[in-house]
């Protein structure tokens, strides 16, 4: 028996070995083509339609799915493996197979207000070269930006124009329009952002909001208060209309060693308010009194009943505790007294 | 250093009212001189007049403190009061609190005190009254608010909270750096 299960085992084993290397060889009429990098191996081979229908759909696909995997297998097998950690890893190639974007293409910026007038003025950019030529430099040099050719900014003398007035800092009015122009560009950037993004520009005065505030109110007041020709000297002020905060005063303190009676004097006058403004009956300390009594009353009863006994029995513990459980527990010293005021 | 606006006076003076009631009268109209007080690096300082006068002479990067600390003034404009004020509190104070001598040292490391630990408090004290905190041999330890009232602590659990701990003594150690 026991030398029959060896030869059993043993062929047995032979045949696994036989199934094994049988298994790793596919043969396909069409060799398959492989994207290593993508892990992707495509078959071209026709499936045998007879087969499909006469064994079981599934294992038909099963098997062939395996056979490809197995193929798949085969070809990594033979790129350049290494040993990280006890595990064998293959440096796979670049993928050849262009595999579309997971995401959707960003959409196109919205045109600007001046691109949509130019479409429809149909003005077209002209292409103009990057580099000029500086004659100041003797090199070729940006048309914008920084370190331009021709920089008017960087001027050191600057012809004071006839009709000008002959006072004027012409250096200071070229700085000045040009900050204008940033100013007004990075304005008209952000418009179109607003634009795009359907807010409301807030302008000058009040802004059309959802809520509007009375703070806001008051600043649009004010704004259009100063917008006259007088910037707002001659205007006249509403009754009981309170001064605009934040609006740049400067604030003035008094003197560290002043009069120190008139100083006292604002102090108490400061405390005289604040009293005149507390309520004569505080209702919370009201009811917090009236409670305060009821409790006495009913501690007073209690105290002629049963919570006679406590008292004197003052270390037997059980008979204290039934008596004057209201109180915190009589039986002990007195936890809490009320204190004089 | 500058004297107060009227709002800061104000502020400060509210704050103060919670522990000493119309008793600030006796700060600021005190017989035995002239005291005001002094904005300094957003602290209040309770000076006399004669301090003052000598303090004007050191530059204002260089004075540390003049006078008692009462407290300072938040970024926000509120006012918070130090510890060093208790000097001034503890006298005028209307509401107090004794803790047992058991309680004292938690309450001075920081903690607020609890039922537990309560000896004493004056009656009528209303919750979220603001209160000196007392040892039961009336050393004052530190101010804070009553977390209960009166009526409310007799029948709460020992453990929990009466009084909400604001600033104790402890932190003369403490914060020994801070204070000034």
């Amino acid at each position: 028996m026991a030398t029959c299960s060896i030869e059993d085992v043993l062929a047995k084993a032979e045949k696994d070995e036989a199934d094994k290397l049988k298994s790793i060889t596919v043969i396909k009429e069409l060799d398959l083509e492989f994207d290593l990098g993508n892990m992707l191996a495509l078959d071209k081979n026709p499936p045998n339609i007879r087969e499909f229908r006469e064994k079981k759909k599934d294992e038909f696909l099963r098997s062939l799915a395996r056979d490809n995997t197995q193929l798949l297998i085969n070809e990594m097998w033979k790129l350049p493996t290494e040993r990280v950690d006890e595990v064998i890893v293959a440096k796979l190639p670049e993928p050849t197979t262009r595999l579309p974007r997971e995401k959707p293409p960003p959409k196109p910026r919205p045109p600007t207000k001046w691109e949509e007038f130019a479409k429809l003025k149909g003005i077209r950019n002209k292409n103009k070269t990057n580099l000029v030529w500086d004659d100041v430099h003797n090199q070729w040099k940006r048309r914008w930006g920084y370190k331009r050719a021709n920089d008017d900014t960087k001027e050191w003398l600057i012809e004071v124009p006839e009709t000008a007035d002959p006072n004027e800092d012409q250096f200071a009015k070229r700085n000045k329009a040009k900050k204008e122009r940033v100013a007004k560009n990075e304005f008209n950037r952000l418009r179109n952002i607003a634009r795009t993004q359907k807010i409301k520009v807030p302008g000058v005065g009040l802004a059309p909001t959802g809520q509007q505030s009375k703070s806001d109110l008051g600043k649009a007041v004010h704004v259009a208060k100063m917008s006259t020709a007088s910037v707002g000297k001659f205007q006249d002020r509403l009754p009981k209309e309170k001064a605009p905060k934040n609006t740049g005063k400067k604030r003035k303190f008094q003197p560290l060693i002043g009069d120190f009676s008139t100083e006292k004097q604002k102090q108490l006058d400061i405390l005289k308010i604040m009293d005149s403004k507390k309520p004569r009956l505080d209702i919370g300390k009201a009811v917090n009194k009236q409670m305060r009594e009821e409790d006495m009353e009913s501690g007073s009863k209690k105290k002629g009943g049963p919570g006679k006994k406590g008292r004197k029995g003052n270390f037997s513990g059980k008979k204290g505790k039934g008596a004057g459980s209201a109180k915190g527990g009589k039986n002990r010293k007195p936890r809490m007294k009320l204190g004089k005021r | 250093m500058r004297p107060l606006t009227e709002d800061e006076t104000k502020t400060m003076f509210e704050k103060l009212s919670k522990y000493i009631g119309e008793n600030i009268k006796l700060l600021v109209d005190r017989p035995d001189g002239t005291y005001c007080f002094r904005l300094h690096n957003d602290r209040v300082y309770y000076i006399s007049e004669k301090i003052l006068k000598l303090a004007t002479n050191i530059s204002r990067d260089k004075l540390v403190s003049v006078g008692t600390c009462f407290g300072k003034f938040t970024k926000t404009q509120k006012f918070r009061l130090h510890i060093t004020a208790l000097d001034f509190l503890a006298p005028y104070a209307k509401f107090k609190v004794w803790v047992k001598p058991g309680a004292e040292q938690s309450f001075v490391y920081g903690n607020h005190v609890l039922k537990a630990g309560l000896g004493r408090i004056t009656e009528n004290t209303a919750q979220y009254q603001g209160v000196v905190v007392y040892s039961m041999a009336d050393v004052p330890l530190g101010f804070g608010v009553a977390a209960k009232s009166t009526q409310e602590c007799r029948r709460v659990d020992p453990i929990s909270i009466v009084v909400f701990h604001q600033a104790d003594i402890g932190e003369y150690i403490r914060s020994e750096d801070t204070l000034t």
